[in-house]
């Protein structure tokens, strides 16, 4: 069960520091949890694990294909691996190796995508991953997860400990607005419903959640009830809940920081045309490639804020026959 | 838990696995004959006593494990696991049917006794490295081998591998490569030059050492110095012939993958027969009763 923050604002936790320190509780307990990084260690926040736990700790230099086959081997044997390098050197880089020596294989392998989208920043195009999701999801039977805040990676890691199959996380590193209140707690697979309204249903994730919720705030004013789903799961995506969500609003927008073509709107689209077909608009990264600029300014400039969710709603409302 | 056969009962053995490939590859009526031929002496070897195993617990985890990273001799190590009795000899009919347990590359989630799913070239060096890794973090003293084709070594993953097998100091992992010099569009020195890839693998930081690979006792020889040797990763350069022993692959530039007909089945086999029987008259007949390599007894079962 999760509760929503009463004020959401920047979680003083940083993304890799709720990793970290999941990870190493996870190791203190397993001795078969194994980290790996590409010579991201500084970045990733796994400094305090490769310490800790050096016997339980791969650094695999910038050789991101290799380490994922690592990590596939380390499964066969019985340990759980965790291999994180940047978003785009964790599943489009590495997408083959997902695909047989983890996937296809049926091994037991969790990557971590981290600065994903807008939040790599002035690292710039080449950093940026707006494909990441697109490109893993249609490898079979993978799970993809997007998290949304601290409080979400402190409950959702430690449930990868016994799970098995092939986990892509997608999170940011750095601070994030907090959604949810501390011992909060998720279920992989189910979206969470965050708001009511029975006007349009808008389903985000990740760093788009937050905008959704301001989104939805500004709506309410007008006399608009706007549902807030934060779809953390892109796959296997919640069916139940979005086809509900179609039956019960009539409308639909998605908002990601990820190129839509193959992103969290077309893993809705699919879902809902396949039960209750209902007006929907994507807010997303519309086909186009990554720059440098702050975070904000790359939101503004991929119309990825807000208002652009609120013009969204009001666009997929008017649709409705 | 090394062999106790004779080199020339090895190579008995190796003409038995030959014999069972080049049969099983003749159900389907095409397939990669080439590189199964060229590594059956190898398979022969580790499956006789170097690479311990159980056929009865294919789970066992202090088993040995073997990287087939040349996905494409599936055929070959199909052959060898049915004569060690991993499966039944009958299975090696399913080859590439749809539904069966025998698809063309190795698929851990379908065959008994293969390790590691491999077919996309490259891989298998890596998903070996992790398998050491975690054996030597699990406390365990068994080994990992790993084949590579000349060709396969075209990939940049397998020199990501090097690197790190090197660095690490993975001293339980013994790889292969068998440089039969030919790869699918022809010969190696044509297609893209691997070179000397023995000297190499040296440059990389790995133990290495170059045998012919068709010689039973010198690989027998060099597996055990590998085992012997500590601090480094092991690499054995398989001096080989693409199709060697099968009358028409051998000698051939297109023999990756080939169709073939039954007289020619009937020419190469006949042709192993006559070397089994060469073999076993030279080895001492008391001594090749004895043996109880499953090969070696279904080399002769099959001769008879």
């Amino acid at each position: 069960m999760f509760t929503l923050k009463p004020v959401f604002e920047k979680s003083p936790v940083l993304m890799r520091d709720a990793l970290c320190t999941a990870l190493m509780d996870m190791a203190a307990e397993n001795k078969n949890i194994v980290a790996l990084d590409a010579d991201l260690v500084s970045s990733s926040g796994l400094k305090p694990f490769f310490r800790a736990y050096p016997e339980q700790a791969v650094q695999c230099g910038i050789a991101e294909a290799n380490m994922i086959g690592i990590a596939a081997g380390l499964s066969s044997v019985g340990k759980i691996p965790f291999a994180h390098s940047f978003g785009c050197f964790s599943s489009r880089r590495v997408c083959d190796q997902i695909m047989i020596s983890c996937a296809y294989a049926k091994l037991n392998v969790r990557i971590i995508g981290s600065d994903p989208g807008v939040t790599a920043s002035y690292n710039g195009g080449t950093h940026m991953p707006f494909e990441d999701m697109g490109v893993l999801r249609s490898i079979p039977q993978i799970t993809l997860i997007e998290l949304t805040d601290p409080v979400m990676a402190k409950n959702i890691i430690p449930q990868l400990e016994d799970v098995y199959g092939v986990y892509y996380l997608r999170m940011p590193r750095k601070s994030v607005i907090g959604v949810y209140e501390e011992g909060s707690s998720f279920e992989i697979g189910k979206g969470n419903q965050l708001t009511d309204g029975d006007d349009v249903t808008i389903i985000a994730s990740g760093i788009m959640v937050a905008e959704a919720l301001k989104a939805q705030a500004v709506l309410k004013a007008e006399g608009v009830g706007a549902r807030v789903v934060d779809m953390f799961t892109w796959k296997p995506i919640d069916r139940e809940l979005i086809a509900r969500c179609a039956r019960e609003t009539g409308a639909f927008v998605t908002a990601e920081n990820h190129n839509i073509l193959g992103g969290l709107g077309a893993a809705v689209a699919e879902a809902m045309v396949s039960s209750c077909p209902v007006p929907m608009e994507m807010v997303g990264v519309e086909d186009r490639f990554g720059q440098v600029g702050t975070e904000e300014y790359l939101k503004e400039a991929y119309g990825l804020t807000a208002s652009h969710i609120i013009e969204a709603a009001k666009k997929a409302i008017s649709r409705k026959k | 838990m090394s062999s106790n056969k004779t080199a020339t009962q090895l190579q008995i053995a190796a003409e038995g696995i030959r014999l069972v490939t080049l049969h099983t590859l003749a159900g389907f009526g095409s397939g990669h004959i080439g590189g199964a031929m060229s590594i059956v002496e190898t398979l022969a070897v580790l499956y006789s006593g170097e690479l311990r195993c159980d056929p009865e617990n294919p789970d066992w985890p202090d088993r040995d494990r073997l990287v087939m990273s040349k996905g494409h001799a599936g055929p070959a190590l199909y052959a060898t696991l049915a004569l060690k009795g991993f499966f039944p000899r009958e299975m090696l009919t399913e080859l590439n049917q749809g539904g069966g347990h025998l698809p063309s590359h190795c698929d851990r989630t379908k065959t008994p006794g293969i390790d590691m799913t491999t077919g996309s070239l490259g891989q298998g060096m890596s998903t070996a490295i992790g398998i050491a890794l975690g054996q030597r973090m699990n406390g365990s003293d068994s080994y990992t081998y790993l084949v590579l084709g000349d060709g396969e070594c075209d990939e940049g993953q397998v020199w990501e591998g090097a690197l790190f097998a090197a660095h690490n100091k993975l001293d339980h992992l013994i790889a292969f490569v068998d440089r039969n010099g030919q790869q699918l569009d022809g010969y190696v020195k044509n297609v893209l030059d691997t070179g000397d890839l023995a000297e190499k693998f040296r440059a990389f930081g790995w133990f290495t050492q170059e045998v012919d690979g068709h010689d039973c006792g010198a690989i027998q020889a060099a597996v055990q110095a590998a085992k012997e040797h500590e601090g480094e990763p092991c690499m054995i350069v398989l001096h080989t012939v693409k199709g060697y022993g099968c009358t028409f692959a051998e000698g051939i530039e297109a023999n990756h993958h080939m169709s073939f007909t039954e007289e020619q089945i009937e020419e190469a086999t006949a042709a192993v027969y006559a070397r089994i029987e060469k073999l076993s008259a030279a080895e001492n007949a008391a001594e090749a009763q004895e043996a109880d390599a499953p090969a070696a007894d279904a080399a002769e079962e099959e001769a008879e």
